[in-house]
């Protein structure tokens, strides 16, 4: 078929039907207005901050300055393959990679077992929860100055209770090889017990007659786990494993307080470095390099997810 | 023995002789009295005198000359009750424009058809994917652009609008029949009228659940607070503390370093001993913040 042809077609309908579209437009313009106008102050701060920053990282991460008073210049994919190159930045990936696994498979392990042992709901359970869910609530950065000490060199809580069984006092935060496992012990011991509250509730999900018939069947506590409850829980394991990651990206506060990614950049992750590069180095460009690739990645990751939270939010 | 048979009461009979849930019990006991180290060594070393020497420290066993020096210390070199005004000051200002603008827009998806309806929602479900926090280049530069750089309003205006919220209150708007909603309409009430006096005040349990995630999050939040806030007077809790642990780490302070630990935390912990299931149900839907 040619172009012309189908061009020609809705012109000699159109004169009589355009005024009825545009009409029927007005129409439902109008009819949506008052929707608008409610949704009007939500989209005004997340056009500022959400979309609007999503933009500005993209548009600055085409330029640099020479020096901090200089006027920007359009350097096109310069920042980005200078933060490609730089060492620190490959370094904090690494790093952030390490940390992320280090962090979510012991926490979601944990958080499994913690939920299947607490899922019967009476008193001593309760509390057991409430114990665990505590260090859920507060800051990252109170987590930071109590296990300053507790991994103080000598007379820490942990030296001066456990030291004596190794040979050689580690110094959990001073020495390059230990620093990013020490910083993991507390994400775990922050996070576990958030994890372990959806792996409750996945719990309860599980059909209590299917249970019934694996104990008649003489099915003993491991086949039930593996082959009842373990299926049941994997939308939860999905979920919990997206936030667990999530966190090991945003959630590095103890970073600043206890290492400020040092000895030797051995703790230095993604937003430290987006950090630094912004707040000590001045260098926007650079930052923003570094934030539009986290983004990318990130985004990549919530993708699969997004249809998972589509679901829950009920569609549109 | 007896114990753990009045714990496993309720248990299906087929399953109260296994081995291996009781043991899976008693690590979790196990982990729960090690995840309460911390807090236990915070509170002890709150107490403990000063005389007691470095060494004496980590000690979990509680000083026998019990001394609140330690809070008095933290009290007058941090500047805690400024911060404490300062945090309350940003969680309330959030929290009040969050509460517009979730019932606004969560009305508006729950009741309304619009054109764009559903482009409009997936802009929303992008919010959540967006995690703000990695934003904070861009949004420092745009706070700063609009005079708001060291300003609490500064630290508070990214959240103005939550996705979560509108989402949450979606779900709670739609659960009230719409029976209630046409007789008032019948009555003359207008639109907003509607909202305020029959969609609001049967959503109460959705709001406090939102109020517990939006306050405890933005009670925690150090970063952002971290980069926009330069003047000492203006710094929130989280930033204080960092700053108050830093100078009392160079002097080995670490009673006081756990007293001014203890206070910013104690006011969450009190709230959460007290509405403890409310918490629990609330962090529960907030899978995503």
């Amino acid at each position: 078929m040619s172009l012309a042809e189908p061009a020609a077609l809705p012109v000699a309908t159109s004169a009589a039907a355009r005024p009825d579209v545009l009409k029927r437009l007005i129409v439902r313009f109008k009819a949506s207005l008052p929707a608008y106008l409610l949704l009007l102050p939500s989209l005004v701060f997340l056009a500022l901050f959400t979309y609007g920053a999503m933009g500005r990282v993209l548009v600055d991460a085409l330029y640099q300055r020479a020096t901090p008073k200089a006027p920007v210049r359009f350097v096109g994919l310069d920042n980005i393959s200078a933060v490609l190159a730089d060492p620190a930045f490959t370094g904090a990936v690494i790093n952030n990679l390490i940390y992320a696994v280090g962090t979510a498979v012991p926490s979601i392990g944990l958080a499994l077992l913690f939920a299947l042992a607490l899922s019967r709901t009476h008193a001593v359970n309760s509390a057991l929860r409430a114990a665990l869910f505590l260090p859920v609530l507060i800051p990252m950065v109170a987590a930071s100055a109590l296990f300053l000490f507790i991994f103080l060199p000598n007379v820490g809580l942990l030296d001066y209770y456990i030291g004596r069984l190794l040979p050689v006092l580690p110094n959990w935060l001073g020495d390059p090889d230990i620093a990013l496992y020490a910083i993991m012990i507390i994400t775990i011991w922050k996070n576990a017990g958030y994890y372990m509250l959806f792996f409750l509730a996945g719990l309860q999900a599980v059909p209590e007659d299917v249970m019934e018939a694996a104990h008649l069947d003489g099915a003993g506590p491991y086949q039930r786990l593996r082959h009842i409850i373990l299926p049941e829980l994997k939308p939860t394991f999905l979920f919990v494993t997206v936030i667990a990651i999530l966190n090991a990206v945003t959630q590095v506060d103890h970073v600043f307080v206890m290492t400020q990614g040092g000895p030797s950049n051995s703790t230095n992750l993604v937003l430290f470095y987006i950090y630094q590069q912004a707040v000590e180095h001045y260098d926007i460009g650079k930052a923003s390099a570094a934030t539009l690739l986290t983004l990318a990645a990130l985004m990549g990751l919530t993708a699969l997810s997004f249809r998972t939270m589509a679901n829950r939010e009920g569609g549109p | 023995m007896k114990l753990i048979d009045a714990l496993w009461k309720d248990a299906p009979l087929a399953t109260r002789g296994e081995i291996t849930p009781k043991l899976g019990f008693a690590l979790t006991v196990l982990l729960a009295i090690v995840w309460l180290i911390p807090f236990l060594w915070m509170v002890v070393a709150t107490l403990r005198p000063a005389s007691d020497g470095i060494n004496a420290m980590a000690e979990l066993m509680p000083s026998l000359k019990p001394t609140l020096d330690n809070v008095r210390d933290a009290w007058e070199i941090g500047d805690f009750p400024r911060y404490t005004i300062n945090t309350t000051i940003i969680c309330a200002g959030i929290l009040l424009v969050q509460f517009v603008t979730i019932t606004l827009a969560g009305f508006a998806f729950a009741r309304l058809d619009f054109a764009g309806k559903t482009l409009i929602f997936y802009l929303f479900l992008m919010q959540l994917m967006l995690v703000p926090v990695l934003l904070i280049v861009p949004n420092l530069s745009l706070v700063a652009q609009l005079g708001l750089y060291d300003t609490l309003a500064g630290v508070m205006m990214p959240f103005f609008a939550s996705a979560f919220g509108t989402f949450l209150m979606r779900q709670a708007f739609e659960a009230i029949p719409t029976e209630l909603e046409d007789a008032a309409l019948i009555d003359g009430a207008s639109l907003f009228q509607r909202i305020r006096h029959i969609y609001v005040p049967l959503s109460m349990p959705s709001f406090s659940a939102f109020a517990i995630i939006s306050v405890t999050s933005h009670w925690n939040d150090f970063l952002w607070p971290l980069m926009v806030i330069n003047s000492p007077d203006k710094r929130p809790l989280t930033v204080g503390l960092s700053v108050f642990t830093k100078t009392a780490e160079g002097t080995q302070a670490w009673g006081t370093i756990a007293a001014g630990t203890l206070m910013v935390i104690a006011p969450l912990l009190v709230v959460f001993l007290i509405f403890q299931k409310r918490f629990i149900s609330s962090f529960v839907t907030s899978g995503i913040k």
